[in-house]
């Protein structure tokens, strides 16, 4: 396939035009040639999706980019914590030995080098094809640009996103609480907050550990190896 | 007494006015306006503070979270399968709908999809749930505006829909039906040719409602005009289903995107209106339940034989990954951006809902129409609280 970095513009119209994943390597072009090395990574789910990471500096320029190119319909804007989370998944058997802690942080496709990233989805509507934008957050200050002035929608999903992982937004009108009292403390969707509702009480889980009422009495006789919880 | 002409009456008053406007220094000052969270008009509990002046709007904010469940936070403690039982209750008007893009999202990543069947029928419980959903709103639509009728037309029908869920699903309205890889259950015998008669009866609601509604002067009056939006503003917001197409996008992701259910099989019409007022919105919604309608009749003859799930293993297990799947819902587009550690249950979910965005474009909206038509607007844009929250 022709790729369109030494190309003209003629042919990159030509390169956008083409269904699928030619599509997809077309729009990354196209958004290379608008933002130049702001673009770290992409990915391509073949037949799929389309992933692009771009640097923190750019975020807000890579709206406006692709805006220009035909992405206009905002779909979604919010934040992804990589921590895996300290108090596990409370879906452990309670049974079994318990498991040495996954502490490792990575990233998903695209990758990244920080805990917190935002991402975004945008749409062509005419061409029918949608790009999930990514940015990694600086740890020690997370702070990105916003968006709202780019595409107003992007007003309440940075609100809620600064509610729910602590992340703020330069150029945001008004990041107050959707959600939650105006003094609560703690970012919810940040996967070091507690879920107190199953601290207190553990999940019983995937694994049945308490047996069946039926099962107590069953034991003389002809012994079910039917699991406990199975059809009857 | 002398008998005025109209010319003379109207100079009259007019002279009044004027008089009024000289002697009087009326001091007009802005008042706050509370609307909810307990109106009926607000489908559950949005409040919406108006600052006014006189009869008009002057600036307009919801406040959302008076139903927040943090169902995001929630999935991260729940293995996959248990997570339909959340989704279910986000739109809980068209619970079922809720289901299919998280399942499909889960099918993309363990990267298996669903037998024929269970695609067919998944797609006939889509539309049944949009069928359900939808007859609600037309017949509240008439409550906004004071005519009782429509409403009782509507839950008489839409029990019937319901009650075909029921009968195939087993929950009138949290179905929690659909699994990866397929579907609980088979159909029951007898439920397609009763699912026959019912659309017959959902036809002649459509055409009871155009007749009551959307023939009606006064309704008429109160729709057309009000709260216009451009195509491009309702893109900039994400407005997505019959509010986006009212503003005359032509866009369906039933239509527009491959996806592994059975739109394709049916043969139908994505319906788009060029005004962009609340009369269009409307009319799209009345005319997507006859398209439903129409959608469901078609693949009811066509339901394949064979499995109704794809071999799964019984503790499920999805593969490391990042998925997004979304569908469009009685609401509009609702998706789920699910990421996947090679866990029991999801990493991350982003649930992005339709109202959530079709909300946020209340503050534009709102902006410089009067008190009356905050109701009209407010029921055309159609929202569920559930859905907003999450």
């Amino acid at each position: 396939m022709a790729r369109l970095s030494d190309s003209t513009d003629t042919t990159a119209e030509d390169a956008l035009a083409l269904p699928g994943d030619g599509l997809r390597e077309g729009i990354i072009d196209d958004l290379r040639r608008r933002i130049g090395d702001a673009v770290i990574d992409t990915h391509i789910a073949p037949n799929d999706d389309l992933w692009v990471r771009v640097s923190t500096e750019s975020w807000r320029d890579t709206a406006v980019a692709l805006k220009a190119a035909g992405f206009t319909f905002f779909s979604f804007l919010s934040g992804l914590d990589w921590m895996p989370s300290p108090y596990g998944k409370g879906e452990e058997d309670p049974t079994a030995e318990p498991q040495e802690p996954d502490t490792e942080i990575r990233q998903g496709v695209t990758g990244g080098e920080t805990r917190f990233q935002v991402f975004a989805r945008l749409v062509d509507l005419d061409r029918h094809v949608g790009v999930t934008v990514k940015a990694d957050v600086p740890d020690d200050r997370p702070v990105v640009d916003s968006w709202s002035s780019v595409f107003a929608g992007a007003n309440w999903h940075e609100r809620e996103c600064h509610e729910m992982f602590g992340i703020g937004f330069n150029g945001h009108p008004d990041l107050r609480n959707m959600y939650l009292p105006t003094d609560f403390e703690g970012y919810p969707l940040r996967k070091d907050f507690p879920l107190l509702a199953r601290m207190i009480k553990p999940w019983p889980g995937i694994v049945d550990v308490e047996p069946m009422p039926a099962q107590d009495t069953a034991g003389e006789g002809s012994a079910s190896d039917e699991p406990a919880g199975g059809e009857s | 007494m002398t008998v005025l002409s109209d010319r003379q009456q109207l100079s009259y008053i007019a002279s009044q006015a004027a008089d009024a406007r000289l002697n009087v220094e009326l001091e007009t000052e802005g008042m706050t306006l509370n609307i909810g969270p307990q109106h009926p008009a607000t489908h559950g509990t949005l409040r919406i503070i108006c600052r006014l002046d006189g009869e008009q709007v002057v600036w307009a904010e919801p406040s959302c979270g008076y139903m927040h469940r943090g169902y995001e936070k929630l999935t991260e403690v729940r293995t996959f399968p248990q997570v339909t039982t959340l989704v279910n209750r986000i739109d809980w008007l068209g619970s079922f709908a809720n289901e299919v893009p998280f399942i499909l999202a889960a099918e993309k990543l363990m990267e298996i999809e669903a037998p024929p069947r269970a695609q067919v029928i998944r797609t006939i419980l889509f539309e049944l749930s949009r069928i359900a959903n939808v007859s609600l709103f037309l017949g509240d639509l008439g409550v906004q505006m004071g005519a009782i009728t429509p409403v009782f037309l509507a839950f008489r029908d839409r029990e019937y829909v319901l009650n075909l869920i029921e009968g195939a699903t087993g929950g009138r309205f949290h179905p929690n039906f659909d699994r990866i890889g397929g579907l609980k259950d088979d159909l029951p015998a007898g439920w397609i040719a009763e699912t026959k008669q019912v659309m017959v009866k959902l036809r002649e609601f459509c055409d009871i409602i155009e007749d009551l509604l959307f023939g009606n002067e006064i309704f008429q009056s109160r729709m057309r005009g009000i709260g216009i939006i451009p195509a491009d503003v309702a893109k900039d917001y994400g407005l997505s289903g019959a509010n986006l197409r009212a503003s005359g996008v032509d866009y369906d992701l039933r239509r527009d995107q491959d996806i592994a259910m059975a739109w394709d099989k049916a043969d139908w019409k994505v319906w788009t209106h060029p005004d962009g007022d609340s009369f269009a919105r409307c009319w799209i919604r009345l005319q997507e339940t006859r398209e439903s309608c129409k959608i469901v009749e078609q693949l009811l003859d066509q339901v394949p034989a064979g499995p109704i799930m794809t071999k799964v293993p019984r503790i499920i297990k999805v593969p490391e990954g990042e998925a997004w799947v979304s569908t469009e819902n009685p609401l509009g587009e609702m998706g789920y951006y699910v990421v996947s550690k090679g866990d029991l249950g999801p990493f991350r979910v982003k649930i992005r809902s339709a109202s959530f965005n079709n909300i946020s474009i209340v503050p534009w909206a709102l902006t410089g129409v009067y008190v009356p038509d905050i109701i009209t607007i407010l029921a055309s844009l159609y929202f569920i609280l559930g859905d907003i929250d999450r």
